[in-house]
């Protein structure tokens, strides 16, 4: 007889009512049973409800939503009938919320000590004298270094990471019975995402605490949980162990969403998954899937499927699931390789970059600003036709050089030049017509880089009429066959951005790039803000076009299993100095950098198997140390003065270039098993 | 983009955009056409009517010299509004070309005339207004320059505050990254964005305008006597007030119906334009 | 910190001394000066050449300009136009009187804004809400010589409850003012109230829909607790600046309603002056309503930076 379930959600749905009357559920009937102590990940892209789902576990519903049917039990409480000075009672008690935006989670206003004493003081019994100390236990639970000064800060003056924490011992001084996590790591780097994680399954097995960990992540949701939940359009699509949905996934979904997932370990390029996910409350009467789905037939668009069970004990909501291990990959090939070519597209030199204005008094005496350059001495050669990706976390300078190459931001020294010729005006707007053609530039959030007034046709005729100087009718034909070649069609023309979705947005700032025919384009983490089944495909489209006119990429991004899909070279930074240059497949498979192994080490991988090697702290530095080596602060490797106060040499290791003091044959031992993870004070 | 029509559509759609739309139309026509509609000459007094209540031949009765006040109220809106009408858009023109160069100039100019803008702004309006009226006069060749002078120096600033927010966009990077000409960028990214909050801007100027204007009128420095204006019907009527208060009190509707007309039509524009509305003193 | 509030008197000071330039160079550009004023029809020929060396009206601008700041800073603006008074005396007597009528106002009204904006905002689109606001759109819609007018026939003329005129002189001391004060301070606050009312309430509503207030919802923050310590600090904040606005407009906006209620403040002596052509006059009391202007400005700001963490400490944006 099993244990009655802690967190019992029957059959519930959840919706709104429509600008035209007509109730539209955002969760459909959802069964969710968790046992204590267990974990279990909610995982769904925008628009599937998961974050819906997790809220209404505590009983809360955003404004404008209400419950169709169903219901939601907490330990044995119905959550929803509950009156409000009981659900104070538990909120934040025995189930505690960890938002996903700690920073604007916390108020503002209030030091973050008395925000942990409020949480004692409303769910624990100690008295008010203890509840200092008790907030200093919390916050090293959490792994803060000196929790005294935490305590006596605010909410801003934290970095995201350790906003984070405060958010998770908040939680954690209720003592929970469970704990509900909506997107707790998106936003944070690498390291920091690793450590949070890491921390959170020691919590899950010291304490016994039951998660709920919301996250359309599957790289997290593989390192923390037991057991996962697929959500699409509002319903459960697949319900079984981590190991079993996401080592062989019995929903057409869930397959074609994992092999949408670009991995460290596979160069291949990752299948994109066609179409979209339909808007919250748009699903219609049968599976809401079918339209994009490569086993529907035409029981599908009629009949519902009901969940069921499959042999291997994963609950799967399809009706031919048991066809899905036969679905074809849709491409499985590496990224289009470029030509070799002596001419390189564009040469970078002793580029160094500074946002730090002079002062009064250094402007007078005519002086450079005196703090350190946010880059320095980069030397990147681009060759024609190739991809060349820029890595790093928070403050590696990466957009810093797209910025500068652009010429919206001036360099400080260096130059910038297309190969034998003259270099770059330093500001935009004094370069040439044609060198300005040469370059183009695609922004990361697709909503904000096109102008809200101006159909797709107003924003293709914006290059077409400033380079090419093209007539109207010229201008049309050529807006068109763009349109086709990033798979949108002629009836795109008069559409506002508003109108699009964020994937068809991107493809038109991509239209928007090759309008121009440029030689190089400028790729700031394009693909960062899309949902994950969308980016798959706009990551194709980029290499397809690469293959097709030669245009050579710089494409920056703090994503690194996507890099091994695209880049054919990769260039490592950290606080604006480069680490290590060299071509994918040879960083990646013998990482030789310090840091570049502390990255490579974090990463997520969609595998339970899978554990994160954590060698460094995730400690954010402001800015970069004003001698030596950049990463002198962190490296698990620190060799002492040398690296303080000597710039590192370049050493070539044949395939690719490091800079490190320590001589190759040591860097490329692993790490002594054992090493003291260096705590940066 | 939306044309001027289908915009009013939607605000006409919005209940208070409906009344105020009403309103303001009512007393439009009421201004334009109402020399040909009233019984009596404005100018026309008699010693033996004075202050007689609203009867079959004085419809709103008549003020202290005998002059019938319907005829007086109908006419009283026209120099107002004239005048109105005509300094608004020149305030929302010049403060808005000005804040929208300042929000994209920043540097040294920007901090310059900020300076200069925020010690203007501490003076009290009247001040201003008065000291150029009594020196220059008070005919509308006077007025209407004084008031888009002094109530386009607040346009200035909600101008500089949207190109701000519109020039840290991407796509206006975008543009400067292409190379458009400085003059494009304007014309092509910052004014379509920008238009609209100065759009909401400018009826809310109006309605400042107005109360500024027969505030002057009824101090005694706005429009001389005798062509009839509201404000100054309510000045002139104050000593009698509680015996005649129909003198008084009909200008006063017709002026307060007005001004609220155009406050809601504000409303509607802005929730229809999706503007944010912070409420700011006058000038 | 303190370098942020040098920078902020720093500037008050800057904008007070543009301001007084400002002054001096409008009363500069206007035909005539304070011997034309005096002398009228007789201002012509030696008359007036006389009159004009007397009041040292021809030394060249600078240095009258720096003659009259130096005066001004110690208090000292000089003789009325029909050199039978000193400045100093008319505009303190004036003075008093305004901030009485400002500070009655302020003392009123903005305690009322607070809680009603408050108020309408946690009661949201309910009868409450409607009916606060748009009363407070009449409010501001509607001129004050409207409303001044409209309460006196009320008040005065009908139920005869308060004096509709104010009949104290000048320098009658403060006790003198009440009642008769009750009616224009009324009306001052009306105006003033709406304004204030808005703001706070659009700012509440901004805070309720915070992400931090939600978290504290789901932390199980009763409702009291929530409104006190985590709504009401970040809502008002920014309420402080409009306030501040508001003061600075209150002094135009007094005229009005000085020159209705017959109330004999600096307002009134303001039109006044500038009737008669009395440029030094006008010229005193342009700067003295700035300065106090600047001060409020300068005053909200320095609260504004005390009271929000986020400005108070380096990592904070600045603007």
């Amino acid at each position: 007889m099993p244990q009655e379930a802690m967190i019992d959600i029957r059959d519930l749905s959840v919706g709104f009512s429509g600008s035209d009357g007509r109730a539209r559920a955002v969760l459909r009937n959802i069964d969710l049973q968790i046992q204590a102590g267990q974990s279990v990940g909610l995982v769904g892209e925008s628009g599937s409800g998961k974050s819906t789902l997790a809220l209404a576990a505590m009983g809360y519903l955003k404004t404008g939503l209400r419950v169709f049917g169903g219901r939601a039990h907490f330990c044995g409480t119905d959550m929803f009938s509950l009156g409000r000075p009981q659900l104070q009672a538990l909120r934040g008690g025995k189930i505690a919320l960890i938002p996903q935006n700690s920073g604007q989670s916390l108020t503002p206003t209030m030091r973050v000590g008395v925000q942990m004493a409020e949480a004692l003081a409303l769910h624990s019994a100690l008295p008010a004298a203890a509840h200092g100390q008790r907030s200093l236990e919390l916050l090293k639970r959490v792994r803060l270094p000196d929790p005294q000064a935490i305590l006596a800060r605010y909410p801003h003056e934290l970095s995201g990471g350790q906003q984070q924490r405060v958010a998770i011992a908040m939680a954690l001084a209720g003592e929970p019975a469970a704990l509900l996590l909506d997107e707790p790591t998106t936003g944070l780097d690498v390291t920091t995402q690793a450590h949070i994680l890491e921390l959170l399954r020691e919590i899950n097995a010291q304490t016994g605490t039951a998660m709920v960990y919301v996250s359309h992540d599957l790289g997290a949701i593989a390192r923390v949980c037991d057991r996962v939940l697929v959500l699409y359009a509002g319903e459960v699509v697949a319900d079984g162990s981590v190991r079993a949905v996401l080592r062989a996934p019995a929903h057409p979904y869930a397959h074609g969403l994992l092999a949408s997932i670009p991995r460290l370990s596979d160069a291949r390029m990752p299948a994109a998954l066609d179409g979209r996910p339909p808007a919250p409350g748009e699903a219609g009467p049968a599976c809401a899937f079918a339209p994009r789905c490569a086993l529907a037939q035409e029981r599908c668009s009629t009949e519902r499927p009901p969940l069921r069970s499959l042999a291997s004990g994963e609950q799967v909501r399809c009706h031919f699931a048991e066809q899905t291990p036969t679905i074809a990959r849709a491409q499985s090939r590496l990224a289009r390789t470029a030509q070799q070519s002596e001419v390189q597209a564009l040469n970078l030199e002793q580029l160094g970059v500074s946002y730090a204005r002079p002062n009064w008094w250094e402007q007078l005496l005519g002086r450079a600003p005196s703090a350190s350059l946010t880059v320095q001495d980069v030397n990147l050669q681009l060759g024609p036709g190739e991809t060349l990706a820029l890595v790093g976390e928070s403050g590696s300078g990466k957009s810093t050089i797209l910025k500068a190459l652009a010429g919206l931001l001036a360099p400080a020294q260096g130059r910038i030049a297309f190969s034998n010729e003259a270099p770059l005006a330093a500001e935009v707007e004094q370069r040439s017509p044609s060198d300005l053609r040469k370059i183009q530039l695609i922004f990361q959030n697709p909503d904000d880089s096109l102008n809200p007034r101006h159909t797709v046709a107003q924003i293709l005729a914006q290059p077409l009429e400033l380079y090419f100087k093209l007539g109207h009718h010229e201008i049309e034909q050529r807006s068109i066959a763009l349109l086709e070649r990033v798979r949108l069609g002629a009836h795109y023309m008069d559409r506002l951005p508003s109108q699009m979705s964020g994937g068809e947005k991107q493809r038109v700032a991509i239209a928007r790039a090759f309008a121009a025919e440029p030689d190089v384009v400028l790729c700031d983490e394009v693909t960062s803000a899309l949902d994950v089944s969308v980016q798959a495909a706009v990551l194709d489209l980029l290499d397809e076009l690469r293959a097709q006119r030669g245009t050579a990429y710089l494409f920056v991004s703090h994503d690194l299993a996507v890099v091994r899909a695209l880049a054919h070279r990769v260039a490592v930074l950290y606080q604006g100095r480069l680490c290590e240059i060299g071509p994918a497949a040879s960083v990646y498979a013998q990482p030789l950098h310090p840091y570049t192994r502390v990255l490579l080490g974090a990463v997520l991988e969609p595998d339970p198997d899978h554990v994160p090697q954590l060698l460094a702290d995730d400690v954010l530095e402001s800015s970069p140390p004003a001698q030596g080596c950049p990463f002198q602060r962190r490296c698990p490797k620190h060799q002492g003065d040398r690296c303080d106060g000597e710039t590192p040499p370049w050493q070539d290791a044949g395939s690719h270039l490091v800079r490190c003091h320590i001589p190759l044959a040591q860097l490329s031992q692993a790490l002594a098993p054992g090493t003291e993870v260096r705590h940066v004070g | 983009m939306r044309s001027i029509f289908q915009i009013l559509k939607e605000v006409a759609a919005r209940p208070s955009g409906a009344i105020g739309l009403v309103l303001v139309l009512l007393h439009i026509l009421i201004a334009v056409g109402s020399p040909w509609v009233v019984p009596y000459d404005f100018k026309a007094i008699s010693a033996l009517d004075i202050l007689t209540p609203p009867d079959a031949k004085h419809w709103f009765g008549t003020d202290q010299m005998g002059r019938d006040v319907l005829t007086r109220t109908l006419l009283g809106g026209r120099e107002a509004l004239l005048v109105t009408a005509i300094a608004t858009p020149m305030a929302v023109f010049w403060g808005g070309l000005l804040g929208i160069y300042l929000g994209l100039a920043g540097g040294r100019r920007d901090d310059i005339i900020m300076r200069v803008v925020d010690a203007f702004l501490s003076l009290p309006w009247i001040l201003k207004m008065l000291l150029l009226i009594v020196t220059f006069g008070n005919g509308i060749h006077v007025l209407i320059p004084t008031l888009a002078f002094f109530y386009g120096i607040p346009v200035i600033r909600i101008a500089r505050a949207a190109a701000h927010t519109v020039v840290a966009r991407d796509y206006v990077l975008a543009a400067r990254a292409r190379g458009e000409k400085r003059i494009t960028i304007i014309r092509r990214e910052l004014l379509p964005n920008v238009l609209d909050a100065l759009m909401v801007e400018g009826a809310m100027r109006w309605s400042w305008m107005l109360l500024a204007f027969s505030s002057l009128s009824f101090l005694g420095f706005g429009v001389s006597p005798p062509t009839p204006d509201w404000g100054l019907m309510v000045a002139d009527s104050r000593t009698f007030l509680p015996l005649a208060p129909w003198a008084g009190l009909f200008p006063i509707v017709f002026l307060s119906s007005l001004i609220i007309g155009i406050n809601m039509l504000a409303d509607a524009l802005a929730k229809t334009l999706g503007v944010d509305r912070a409420q700011k003193a006058p000038i | 910190m303190f370098k942020l509030l040098l920078r902020r008197i720093l500037l008050g000071g800057l904008t007070v001394a543009i301001v007084s330039l400002i002054i001096f160079g409008a009363v500069e550009m206007l035909p005539g000066d304070a011997c034309t004023a005096l002398l009228r029809q007789d201002a012509q020929g030696d008359t007036l050449r006389v009159c004009r060396e007397e009041l040292g009206l021809d030394k060249p601008a600078t240095s009258r300009y720096l003659d009259w700041m130096a005066g001004a800073v110690k208090g000292d603006f000089g003789l009325t136009a029909h050199r039978n008074k000193e400045v100093s005396e008319l505009v303190g007597d004036r003075l008093k009187n305004s901030l009485l009528l400002g500070l009655c106002a302020l003392a009123l009204g903005v305690p009322l804004a607070f809680a009603l904006g408050i108020a309408a905002a946690l009661k949201r689109d309910r009868w409450l809400d409607l009916i606060v606001s748009s009363l407070a759109i009449a409010a501001m819609t509607i001129p004050e010589f409207v409303s001044a007018t409209l309460l006196i026939l009320v008040f005065s003329g009908w139920l005869s409850w308060l004096p509709g005129i104010v009949t104290a002189s000048a320098n009658a001391p403060v006790s003198a003012f009440f009642p008769q004060i009750i009616l224009p301070v009324v009306v001052l606050a009306m105006v003033m109230t709406a304004h204030i009312l808005r703001t706070v309430r659009s700012s509440m509503l901004e805070v309720l829909d915070s992400d931090y207030v939600r978290m504290a919802t789901l932390k199980g923050v009763p409702y009291r607790r929530m409104i006190l310590r985590h709504v009401l600090p970040n809502a008002l904040l920014p309420a402080i600046n409009v306030v501040a606005l508001t003061v600075a407009w209150l002094l135009g906006g007094v005229v009005v309603i000085e020159t209705v209620f017959n109330y004999p403040g600096l307002g009134r002596l303001m039109v006044g002056a500038i009737s008669d052509r009395d440029l030094g006059l006008v010229q005193a009391i342009a700067l003295i309503v700035s300065t106090v202007y600047v001060l409020v400005n300068l005053s909200a700001d320095i609260l504004s930076l005390l009271a929000n963490p986020r400005l108070r400490t380096s990592l904070g944006r600045s603007h």
